[in-house]
């Protein structure tokens, strides 16, 4: 079967993945505060909702740079899964989240602008992790597609234990979970109005939903690829993280920008490059 | 049934008042009520919201406030007046610097009494608020 059968499986199913990854989310912290919490299915709720609302554009051009958004930040998943090459994908990636960046920075709100300038930073913090664990991947498995890692005999997060350390923690600026959610708020929390989307309405809106459920997604890929024996290996690292991720999202509160570089940066250099330069000083 | 009455989110604007219903307001969302098992999520942000939910009476530093964030939200749109001060101004209703309740200002949809109003009510109030919400979406689709 064509890899790419696989790319289009995953543009219709990513969603459905992210929807209700954000609907099991937001189950479990609110039984985390004690709380019963909304159904499963309320991520779809809202985004349905939002659809059927009116939308207001300050700048015409903000539907344009989030339709790009959302289109490239799926189409990411479906060339990663169709045997694109990893370093593209990670490049692809940095490009989707420009067009939310743009869309925000187009707009007069200081909230949305400031939630820019931070959405910025932040890629600025974790972009160069993920080149770095593309990198990684492709040297320890001697391949360059998401095929090819997953027929490797060597399972990479036995290699690669330092990437993986990092991608637990850069995962958590891009799931937008406390302590690195600083360009904007997801729903428990109210950070600059709400950053990025406080000029977005109606079925702008539910692009940036549908864009992050997208990237979840995204994610669990990336997760799979660090776990390649298996898809089902990937997928239960990966529902190991999200509920690490939920509780730090639960247990922490918002820091710095500077503070996010720091850390991520640190961990990008320390645990990933100190991975990577171990496996060569043992000629691996 | 629509989307609507599945989600929907509030902006909570708190007037000239003693806080009262306020508090109240804030305690739909702690465990013993818990709202959002409802899908109501408070946003503090006038863009998103569908319900404008207003506690405190008007004054006249505040005219403009309310009808800024009245104007800013998307259609379709309600507003639910909480409690007896955002209903007729209450108390405080013949102090000079008072202008009376929130219909004086934007139309109102839901008035939900009492002094402070119970969160009950207050629930009840955000029901009959998302019933006026959905027959303006018809009205208006």
């Amino acid at each position: 079967m064509s890899p790419w059968i696989y790319g289009a499986l995953f543009l219709v199913f990513a969603p459905v993945f992210g929807g209700l990854l954000a609907g099991v989310d937001r189950i479990v912290s609110a039984r985390m505060q004690g709380r019963v919490g909304p159904p499963l299915l309320q991520p779809f709720y809202d985004v349905g909702k939002l659809l059927q609302k009116q939308a207001r554009q300050v700048n015409p051009v903000v539907e344009p740079l989030l339709l790009g958004h959302v289109g490239f930040m799926a189409v990411s998943g479906a060339l990663l899964l169709g045997g694109t090459d990893l370093i593209f994908i990670a490049f692809i990636v940095a490009l989707a989240a420009l067009f939310l960046v743009l869309a925000a920075g187009s707009v007069n709100s200081p909230y949305s602008f400031a939630g820019a300038e931070r959405e910025l930073v932040v890629l600025l913090a974790s972009e160069p992790f993920f080149i770095l664990m593309m990198a990684a991947v492709c040297k320890v498995t001697g391949a360059f597609t998401f095929a090819g890692v997953l027929a490797s005999p060597q399972l990479v997060a036995v290699q690669l234990p330092g990437v993986v350390l990092a991608f637990l923690l850069v995962a958590t600026i891009k799931l937008r979970k406390s302590p690195f959610d600083i360009s904007m708020s997801h729903h428990p929390h109210q950070e600059l109005v709400s950053g990025l989307t406080t000029d977005m309405s109606g079925r702008m809106l539910a692009y940036v939903e549908l864009a992050h459920w997208y990237e979840s997604a995204l994610l669990c890929a990336f997760m799979v690829l660090l776990f390649n024996w298996s898809i089902a290996l990937g997928f239960v690292a990966f529902a190991i993280a999200y509920a690490l991720e939920v509780l730090v999202d639960n247990s922490t509160s918002r820091i710095k920008w500077q503070l996010v570089l720091r850390s991520t940066w640190i961990a990008t250099l320390l645990f990933s490059g100190g991975n990577v330069l171990a496996l060569f000083l043992l000629g691996r | 049934m629509s989307f609507f009455s599945r989600s929907p989110w509030i902006l909570h604007y708190d007037g000239s008042s003693c806080n009262g219903c306020d508090i109240e307001v804030l305690a739909c969302l702690t465990p013993i009520y818990d709202v959002e098992r409802f899908g109501v999520l408070n946003t503090g942000n006038p863009k998103h919201a569908d319900i404008l939910l207003v506690t405190g009476s008007v004054n006249e530093r505040n005219i403009d406030i309310i009808q800024n964030l009245y104007r800013q939200m998307p259609e379709p749109k309600v507003v639910v007046a909480v409690g007896a001060c955002a209903c007729s101004g209450g108390i405080f209703a013949r102090a000079y610097n008072i202008q009376g309740g929130i219909d004086k200002v934007v139309p109102v949809d839901v008035y939900v009494p009492g002094c402070a109003a119970r969160p009950e009510s207050i629930i009840d109030g955000v029901v009959q608020g998302i019933a006026a919400l959905e027959a303006k979406r018809k009205k208006t689709a």
